[in-house]
């Protein structure tokens, strides 16, 4: 051990893990938000369009996960519902629904922006409906949810470290695994710091231009 | 919907105890022709406000006729109920005599449902006053897109007819742009080509200027012109546009509080107008 705060050899020596952990927590954020994007808006469609015996149920589960916490599901999901998947489909999975039940609302927001005239134009064209929430209204309501996409990807990024209630080893878990071992934790966690700002920061700026260009 | 049920159930083709539709009809057609659009005693509701009561007109095959009257006299919702845009309350719309949107069923009027509608929905094309032309499309996939969807064209083929609408309407060098490049009076055109590309046999014009600027309305009504005089597609039009009305129409329905309160050729409404109402409203809209 060294007296100085910093040791630049310990931070060097943790980096590798830090950089594998970051690893999973990219992995988890991409899975877990292809699962949001994709459930979110089966929620949103749902919820529009089904008989009140389908939305009412729907909007039930939507609310109990939304009302509870992320940590507690994820514990609940790995240690009682289903402990025979590995640590980390169950993360992805509870990240995905759990975000899903988010983006369904930003894809409801998404269509309702989709201005009634573009209904009604394909109404006097007398596309299917199918045809045209596929072709015309889907893809302008689905330009408009890209920015809240991009914003809760980065807040599932931010999240990621409760996984390691469920000893997905993460970023986060890394860092906690190597200070546990080493008794130095100042340079693991910091970096863990840095990492998680060095990959969100850039992606926030992106999402704050793709807003303005879709604004 | 309780006035429904006493509605009139003798609505068999005929047009029996109907009052002023029968000479309507033969204003200028042959006898017994089936007009392209006929309403029969058609109502519709706004909440309490009724906007239609009980309007009877008929329109006949390859007629021009444009609507006229203060905002909210039921022009718009005439067009509206013609494309199911919107649901009448009451009353039979018929599309060549075929009920369209509703139908007695014995002494019951019922809704058509959606697939039988879809049939005669195919003859009827509309050009809105705001375009709505599909902005995450090309100017020419918003043309091809319900030939190929709808009346299952080839691609190749509604390319071919598109290309053609395209030159028709001017706008062949803006074929791939996108429609938030186009002015208002560009898309207007475009959305024309797009309503001619499924080859209706009924245009209905909703105040397909009045989002444009002065300067631009020419353009677009000179478009409007060509094809009045080189189609025989039955146009029904609402316009503040008189002077492209009188050019264009060969009948004109002034409407007040959802009823005809004259109808006349252009040329005797507009010179020599005998309703106290139309005075009026001619003179307010002339004196612009």
């Amino acid at each position: 051990m060294n007296d100085s705060i910093w040791d630049w050899d310990t931070a060097w020596d943790v980096l590798p893990d830090l950089l594998e952990g970051l690893k999973i927590t990219v992995i988890a954020t991409v899975v877990g938000m292809v699962i949001a994007a994709i459930l979110g808006l089966i929620i949103a469609l749902v919820r529009r369009s089904g008989s009140r015996f389908i939305t009412v149920p729907v909007r039930f589960v939507v609310d109990f996960i939304r009302m509870t916490p992320l940590l507690v599901q994820l514990v609940f999901a790995a240690l009682l519902l289903v402990p025979a998947l590995p640590p980390l489909a169950v993360g992805c999975g509870v990240l995905g629904i759990h975000y899903a039940t988010y983006m369904s609302e930003v894809y409801r927001a998404g269509i309702d922006a989709v201005p009634k005239g573009q209904w009604e134009a394909a109404t006097a064209l007398n596309l299917p409906r199918g045809r045209t929430w596929v072709a015309v209204v889907l893809p302008q309501a689905i330009r408009n949810t890209l920015p809240g996409l991009g914003n809760y990807a980065i807040s599932m990024f931010k999240e990621t470290p409760f996984l390691f209630a469920i000893f997905v080893v993460e970023m986060f878990a890394a860092a906690q695994r190597y200070g546990a071992n080493s008794f130095s934790y100042i340079e693991p966690l910091t970096m863990v710091g840095l990492l998680f700002l060095a990959v969100s920061y850039p992606t926030s700026l992106l999402v704050r231009r793709m807003e303005k260009r879709l604004a | 919907m309780p006035d429904q049920d006493d509605r009139h159930t003798d609505t068999g083709k005929q047009t029996g105890t109907q009052t002023g539709t029968e000479d309507i009809v033969t204003t200028d057609k042959t006898e017994g022709a089936v007009p392209a659009i006929e309403f029969r005693d058609v109502v519709k509701r706004f909440g309490d406000n009724v906007v239609l009561d009980g309007l009877n007109f008929s329109v006949a095959q390859g007629d021009r006729v444009t609507l006229i009257g203060p905002s909210g006299s039921g022009k718009t919702t005439i067009l509206r109920l013609l494309m199911t845009l919107e649901e009448s309350n009451g009353g039979l719309i018929l599309i060549d005599g075929v009920p369209y949107t509703h139908e007695y069923r014995g002494e019951k009027w019922v809704e058509i449902p959606e697939k039988r509608r879809r049939v005669v929905r195919n003859r009827v094309g509309m050009v809105f006053q705001q375009f709505n032309l599909f902005p995450n499309m090309t100017v020419l996939e918003n043309i091809i897109e319900a030939p190929v969807h709808v009346l299952k064209k080839s691609k190749a083929e509604a390319i071919t007819r598109a290309e053609e609408l395209l030159e028709q309407v001017g706008m062949s060098e803006k074929r791939d742009f996108k429609t938030n490049q186009l002015s208002g009076g560009q898309q207007q055109r475009v959305a024309i080509a797009r309503a001619l590309a499924m080859d209706p046999e009924i245009l209905l014009l909703d105040e397909v200027t009045s989002a444009l600027d002065p300067e631009i309305v020419a353009d677009v009504l000179g478009v409007l012109r060509e094809i009045a005089e080189t189609t025989d597609i039955t146009m029904l039009l609402v316009t503040h546009e008189m002077q492209f009305a009188r050019e264009v129409s060969n009948r004109v329905l002034m409407f007040d509080h959802g009823q005809i309160v004259e109808e006349a050729d252009p040329e005797t409404m507009f010179t020599n107008p005998t309703h106290e109402r139309t005075k009026e409203f001619l003179k307010a809209v002339l004196a612009h």
